[in-house]
């Protein structure tokens, strides 16, 4: 194996490697950026990582090849989850363009620098490659290990500095020192009173018993659903299940045959559409 | 297959991350994004250690990893604390430094 | 005793800081400060006449250098006194004549709430004066040039409650600053041409300049001249000019301010002289002014006015005597000095006049005055003879050199320069009889004169007696202003025949101004002889016309040049027209220029600068995902640029 790598093309087993793995990393990448959900898109980044690692170790770096899984895939993937479910789903999550032009000037930036990256790339002389079998000759870790603590020793004490003040800094960030006293319930109260703002509870969601899941909104006097009867999450989410058009239309038909039992004419026969359909 | 195609694609991943930095208004997202062309990098600098036949490349994408790890921290402790004071995570939303 | 010569000016400018600054406190005693003051500067002149007669004639000359004023490169000016003959004559006739008149304001303002004011510019205007004459180079002398037409200023607007007084004070100060700005250019050519100003090596490299300079500098001086004294085609300032209280008129108007210009003529003697076309002009100025201002002083009613168009007539018999060069120099500062005793006394007699008649100013309210002010009328009646040239009075010696002088300037000049001064010494003797006989002679108009003419209100100070339009009572003025009239008319008297006596005044300023005998091509005799048949003349008709009749009390339409000289011969309308309406021409459409293009120019600048930002302020969204946008785009530039770089 040291012998191949060192050579100028690899084997056929390690080009049959690239081309499946590195298919599934550029689609992890695109992934990654297309995907609606933040969730989505850590596991995506997680997959291409991954990949990334086999790739390390099919180039002879065995160390950062392990390191890739452990502490990218492994420890930084994980935070990003943690991150992504304290935020929760965000309006930003919509793949939807609010600066003009932003997205075309993107994609030609990005088609711009990736043509040139190639050309650069296929204009240099890559032809010689020496292979990492003579450097990793006293095994891979070894090799690092004696380049850190002498070559590299200085850059190493100071990225463990950066470590730490990273570590403080990200503490000083989220922490939050609480500079006054808790507000009891009752202040609370009072201070919502005082403000005007909403003074009631709120109300329940459900309509007419039927549905009283908590992502239905419930109805006004006039039909329309109310989002205050929802809880913010699901409203920002816009997971709320409107079934306004249901219960008209249930009490028209209840209307309609009121009438027709009574012998009297019909009156508007209106049809209830949901309130976004009309209004679109 | 010659080796150089490892450079090609992470050419190509880096382009993809740039691109989605560009595109995405979710801070996460585009932390994300920030990640994957920093692996690209990686690849790039393991593939060169390849070329050259030492462990300096692999040393150098060493160090890139730790200094990440440390991005990655400070970075995702200030989205946190930029969703506590807005209550949004959307990179648009912090642009109150203009006219 | 060259240290006494700063001495001359510091005690006026003593007074008039004391006496301005001092405020109200001063208020009772101020008038006798500038007063003293004034007889001290006049008694230091006196000690250093004696000590210049002491010296020998080529001895006579004192200069006092107080400290370096500037000194940049080569541009140097001293605070430095020169005490000459002509300096001295000057520094006699301006302490002397100016503090006979701070005594009779005494009296004159008595009544005057602003008194201590009016004494603090009189000594102002002294220290102004004495610096001019005493100055030793044109720089300072500019000082002062400016200083007595500030002094000028304040006292002509010194009733500044009267908007004609205020007025003509504004009128005074903007004619003097054309001519300033003449003798600015003039010194700033002198220091182009010779490096200097002061005037020893100005005056004596006079001659080793081009021609064209010279003529240059000398008109420049000659405008200065016009300006300051009253000289066509800038004389209009000085008829209004008699809005100030009289004495302001007989010291600053008459005697001494206004003959400034003279004395600029006379000390640039040499430039003149080596100018013949400056020269020249000089001489047709003078000559002009002679008959202009004989012209308007015949239409006047105004006592005040009449006697200033004389004041401008006499000035031009100086500047053309001035501009005869050598022959005519030291004629110029004896006619001017003597003119300062008789014309000082007639204003004086004027003041008298009005202030014995409820301030009327109107010759034809006058009338059958000699009963009432006997002193007055002899002192003005010796004025009035000394002005005429009554043989053996001072005018009689100083007017009949001048006209010798201006036929032995020879050739068609002298003849018709000659002529022009006897026509003069004609129009001169007819117009003051004119006023001698409507002021002390004929009926007492005044009597049936209920009402001053409404052109003329009643503003001079005499607060007791405004507002009572009822018949005034001749009465003749207190002491205090008499006995200067009484001084000055002794002057007038006595003056011409003293400096005449074998020739002492020539030989006093000769070494100064240098002089020479023309050829005169008529006998010094047959000029005298025609002088006096032209004052005949004169007196003559003056006498039939207003001496034998009785005059109008209100003034006929009269002919188109009486109606034109009672306008100063259109001089203002002249100013309006082509001045005024000129400007204002030129001042609109340069602010119409100024309107488009300049200001077009810079706010259009402004607004494309601020239609640019407006748009590149569009790239600031604060959208951190457009900078970032623009950093990568920055980044496939560089890249671009590595491979083109690397592909070349």
């Amino acid at each position: 194996m040291t012998t191949q790598l060192a050579a100028y093309t690899t084997s056929t087993g390690e080009a049959f490697q690239f081309w499946v793995l590195g298919t599934v990393a550029v689609i992890g990448a695109l992934c990654t950026v297309f995907m609606k959900k933040a969730v989505h898109s850590a596991l995506c980044l997680a997959g291409t990582m991954i990949v990334l690692a086999v790739f390390y170790l099919a180039n002879g770096a065995y160390f950062l090849g392990v390191v890739q899984i452990v502490v990218y895939t492994g420890a930084i993937m994980m935070l990003f989850l943690f991150v992504v479910m304290l935020v929760g789903v965000t309006a930003a999550d919509s793949l939807k363009e609010t600066i003009k032009g932003q997205r075309w000037l993107a994609l030609l930036c990005g088609v711009g620098f990736g043509v040139l990256l190639f050309a650069g790339l296929g204009n240099a002389s890559l032809k010689e490659f020496a292979g990492t079998g003579q450097a990793n000759a006293n095994g891979n870790v070894e090799g690092l290990a004696s380049l850190i603590f002498t070559k590299y020793v200085f850059a190493f004490e100071i990225t463990g500095a950066l470590l730490i003040t990273a570590a403080v800094g990200a503490m000083v960030l989220t922490h939050r020192e609480r500079t006054e006293r808790a507000k009891t319930q009752r202040e609370l109260a009072e201070q919502r009173v005082r403000e005007g703002k909403y003074v009631p509870p709120l109300p329940a969601p459900g309509v007419y018993a039927r549905h009283n899941a908590v992502d239905i909104a419930g109805l006004l006097p006039d039909g329309t659903p109310s989002e205050l009867t929802v809880s913010k999450t699901l409203r920002e989410r816009g997971q709320i299940r409107d079934v306004s058009a249901e219960a008209l239309n249930d009490l028209r038909a209840l209307e309609q045959r009121a009438q027709e039992r009574l012998e009297r004419a019909a009156i508007e026969p209106a049809t209830f559409k949901r309130p976004e359909e009309a209004s679109k | 297959m010659n080796p150089v195609n490892y450079l090609y694609l992470a050419a190509l991943l880096f382009t993809i991350g740039a691109t989605g930095v560009l595109i995405r208004r979710n801070a996460i997202v585009v932390f994300m994004c920030i990640e994957l062309m920093l692996n690209a990098c990686n690849l790039a600098f393991v593939t060169f250690s390849r070329m050259h036949g030492n462990l300096d490349g692999q040393i150098i994408a060493f160090f890139t990893m730790v200094v990440a790890a440390a991005e990655v921290v400070v970075g995702l402790a200030i989205i946190v604390s930029l969703f506590r004071t807005r209550h949004s995570a959307s990179v648009d939303d912090a642009s109150l430094m203009k006219l | 005793m060259e240290n006494l010569i700063a001495l001359l000016i510091a005690a006026p400018l003593l007074g008039a800081a004391v006496l301005l600054v001092g405020g109200r406190r001063l208020d009772r005693v101020g008038h006798w400060i500038g007063t003293l003051l004034s007889f001290v500067s006049f008694v230091i002149g006196l000690a250093l006449f004696a000590d210049l007669l002491g010296k020998s004639t080529e001895h006579r000359t004192m200069t006092q250098h107080l400290w370096t004023w500037i000194s940049v490169g080569s541009f140097h000016a001293d605070v430095t006194f020169r005490l000459d003959q002509l300096s001295m004559t000057f520094v006699l006739l301006i302490t002397g004549v100016g503090s006979l008149i701070h005594l009779y304001s005494v009296g004159y303002m008595e009544h005057d709430e602003r008194r201590r004011r009016f004494f603090g510019y009189l000594n102002l205007f002294l220290a102004a004066m004495l610096l001019l004459v005493l100055a030793d180079n044109y720089l300072l002398l500019y000082v002062g040039w400016e200083g007595v037409g500030l002094a000028s200023y304040l006292l002509i607007g010194f009733w500044q409650h009267k908007p004609s007084a205020a007025t003509a004070a504004k009128k005074a100060f903007l004619v003097n600053r054309v001519g300033d700005m003449g003798l600015s250019i003039a010194i700033m050519l002198m220091f182009a041409t010779f490096g200097t100003f002061a005037f020893g090596p100005v005056l004596s490299h006079a001659g080793d300049t081009s021609q064209g300079k010279l003529t240059a500098i000398g008109l420049m001086l000659l405008l200065a001249a016009c300006g300051k004294s009253a000289q066509v085609p800038l004389q209009s300032w000085l008829g209004d000019a008699m809005e100030g209280p009289t004495p302001v008129s007989a010291l600053i108007h008459a005697a001494t301010m206004v003959t400034a210009g003279v004395y600029l003529i006379v000390r640039s003697g040499a430039i003149f002289n080596a100018a013949p076309d400056a020269q020249l002009a000089v001489t047709v100025v003078g000559a002009v002014t002679l008959l202009f201002g004989a012209i308007v002083g015949c239409a006047k009613d105004d006592i005040k006015k009449a006697l200033a168009g004389s004041t401008m007539s006499q000035i031009g018999y100086m500047v053309l005597a001035a501009g005869l060069g050598p022959i005519g120099y030291v004629f110029a500062i004896m006619h001017l000095v003597t003119h300062g005793f008789f014309k000082a006394g007639l204003f004086l007699g004027a003041g008298s006049v009005m202030h014995g008649m409820n301030d009327e100013v109107d010759m034809r309210r006058y009338g059958g005055l000699r009963k009432y002010m006997p002193i007055t009328f002899i002192t003005f009646g010796l004025g009035y003879l000394a002005i005429i040239g009554f043989p053996f009075l001072s005018g009689f010696y100083s007017k009949d050199k001048i006209i010798e002088a201006a036929f032995a300037k020879g050739g068609t000049e002298g003849w018709i320069l000659g002529g022009v001064a006897l026509l003069g010494a004609a129009i001169t003797a007819f117009y003051m009889t004119r006023v001698m006989l409507m002021t002390f002679f004929g009926e007492e108009r005044w009597r049936n004169a209920p009402t001053p003419s409404p052109a003329e209100p009643s503003v001079e100070p005499a607060a007791e007696t405004r507002g009572e339009h009822t018949e005034p009572h001749p009465h003749e003025s207190p002491k205090v202003m008499t006995i200067p009239m009484i001084v000055l008319a002794v002057g007038s008297v006595a003056c011409g025949f003293f400096f005449n006596l074998g020739d002492r005044f020539l030989h006093w300023l000769e070494p100064v101004t240098g002089h020479s005998e023309g050829h005169s091509p008529v006998s010094t005799w047959t000029v005298t002889g025609a002088t006096l048949v032209c004052l005949v003349i004169g007196v003559g008709i003056a006498w039939a016309q207003y001496g034998r009749k009785p005059v109008p009390a209100v003034a006929p339409r009269g002919s188109l040049l009486t109606r034109a000289a009672r306008r100063d011969l259109l001089q203002d309308d002249f100013n309006h027209v082509v001045l005024v309406r000129g400007g204002e021409h030129l001042t609109r459409s340069l602010v119409y220029v100024d309107h488009t293009l300049v200001d077009g120019v810079v706010n259009g600048t402004a607004a494309g600068f601020g239609g640019l930002s407006g748009r590149l302020r569009r790239i600031q969204n604060g959208f951190a995902r457009s900078y970032a946008v623009s950093m990568f785009g920055g980044a496939a530039l560089l890249v671009a640029a590595t491979l083109l770089m690397r592909a070349v």
